[in-house]
């Protein structure tokens, strides 16, 4: 598992444990079942606070990416289809959201955003 | 089963011509690393010494690992291990005579694991600890602390003085000691960032009286710097703002984000900057 954890973008470290790992689920990289490592050592190796470890992967579990063996650990959870489609959704609104601002900063207007968004869709389909 | 402390201080006061210290309660949870930050003459050695039970105090109670501080320390002293700024090394000793008599001393003295973290940190072994720099010196006391089975360590002032790759690998040391869960660490230091890098909760002391005990995620969440003109100062309640700088170009201030939703431009602000404002504060 690939994990990098950056102090001073001022994201929350938790939100960035939270959606690595999750990305990760999401895109296929971290298989069903695997075993993830332990709060404590994940904590140690990328030192930082076990507190928030714990968080991140409480919301994980609470989200339904991952599941608690107790004494065990934690695991990935079954991909669960409708949860992805969920979760890929926001992150377009979120995007759309980012478009949106930008254009009404310099004043586009939707006719012209939307041109720009079907021509890349065009050339990406030619591709 | 419930969570243990191994530190846990009620009611502690201890008074000095000239200073006081008073702490209603302080906690160091099972498993984590504490900071304790504070400037000079603050009450971090005094807190760290009545905790250890070095001096004793006028009101209430620490309790060691589940025990009473004040009865059997001998024994709990086994189960913690300590790096003070005085040192309590004898002069004349070098580390291998130094381990011998520890060895006589400690009921669990790992000797291969003494032996080993003066080989790995290339301590010298024929030299007299008086001839040690001030790095090895440190580096030795955290050797005999880790290597008698503690579970609990208690370092003050462990990183003053020392050069950043040696004060980095101390806390490479003190995040392997804390991988065990029944491992504990307070750290005491006024170099706010080595804290900042390494602990799970953060005590600020100031004046004899604890300002602030907080996770330190929490912490760092929770406060940003905001830098704005004395006109949008204005609009902002004043409880959540404490003010770092004014100039005639704007004015840089630490806030409290619960108290200012909807505020953007909030960027991050360090331990340090938010353990200066809070003292600044607390002297108006």
């Amino acid at each position: 598992m690939n994990l990098f954890i950056d102090n001073k973008s001022g994201v929350p470290i938790y939100e960035q444990i939270y959606s690595r790992i999750k990305e990760q689920i999401i895109n296929g990289s971290l298989k069903e079942n695997e075993a993830l490592p332990s709060i404590r050592n994940l904590a140690k190796d990328l030192r930082i606070s076990v507190i928030t470890t714990k968080r991140a992967y409480d919301e994980l579990e609470k989200d339904g990416f991952l599941y608690t063996v107790p004494g065990k650990g934690s695991f990935v959870a079954a991909r669960n289809t409708q949860l992805i489609r969920e979760e890929i959704f926001k992150q377009i609104e979120a995007h759309i959201e980012a478009v949106q601002k930008l254009a009404f900063s310099c004043n586009l207007t939707r006719q012209e955003v939307w041109e720009i968004f079907s021509l890349l869709w065009e050339k990406s389909d030619e591709e | 089963m419930e969570k243990q402390n191994a530190i846990e201080v009620n009611h502690l006061t201890k008074g000095y011509p000239g200073f006081s210290l008073d702490i209603p309660q302080f906690v160091l949870p099972q498993g984590s690393i504490v900071g304790l930050v504070g400037e000079n003459g603050a009450g971090k050695s005094t807190l760290i010494k009545l905790i250890m039970g070095m001096i004793h105090p006028e009101n209430g109670s620490v309790i060691l690992l589940g025990r009473d501080n004040r009865k059997d320390i001998h024994l709990l002293k086994e189960d913690i291990g300590v790096v003070l700024d005085q040192m309590g090394i004898p002069e004349c000793l070098n580390s291998v005579q130094l381990g011998k008599i520890l060895a006589t001393t400690f009921l669990h003295w790992d000797e291969s694991c003494y032996e080993q973290l003066i080989k790995s940190w290339k301590l010298p072994t024929d030299k007299e600890f008086k001839d040690f720099s001030k790095g090895m010196k440190m580096q030795l006391q955290l050797a005999v602390a880790l290597s008698h089975n503690a579970r609990l360590l208690i370092l003050d002032e462990a990183t003053n003085g020392l050069d950043p790759v040696i004060r980095d690998e101390i806390l490479d040391i003190l995040e392997e000691f804390t991988r065990r869960e029944e491992h504990s660490v307070l750290l005491s230091s006024h170099i706010v960032s080595d804290l900042e890098k390494i602990s799970d909760y953060i005590a600020f002391l100031h004046q004899g009286r604890l300002l602030l005990f907080d996770e330190k995620d929490r912490l760092l969440d929770n406060y940003g710097l905001l830098q704005c003109n004395g006109q949008e100062l204005e609009a902002l309640p004043k409880e959540s703002v404490w003010i770092k700088r004014t100039t005639a170009y704007g004015i840089e201030a630490v806030v409290d984000r619960r108290g200012l939703s909807g505020v953007e431009n909030i960027s991050p602000v360090s331990l340090e900057e938010l353990f200066i404002a809070m003292v600044k504060e607390g002297e108006q």
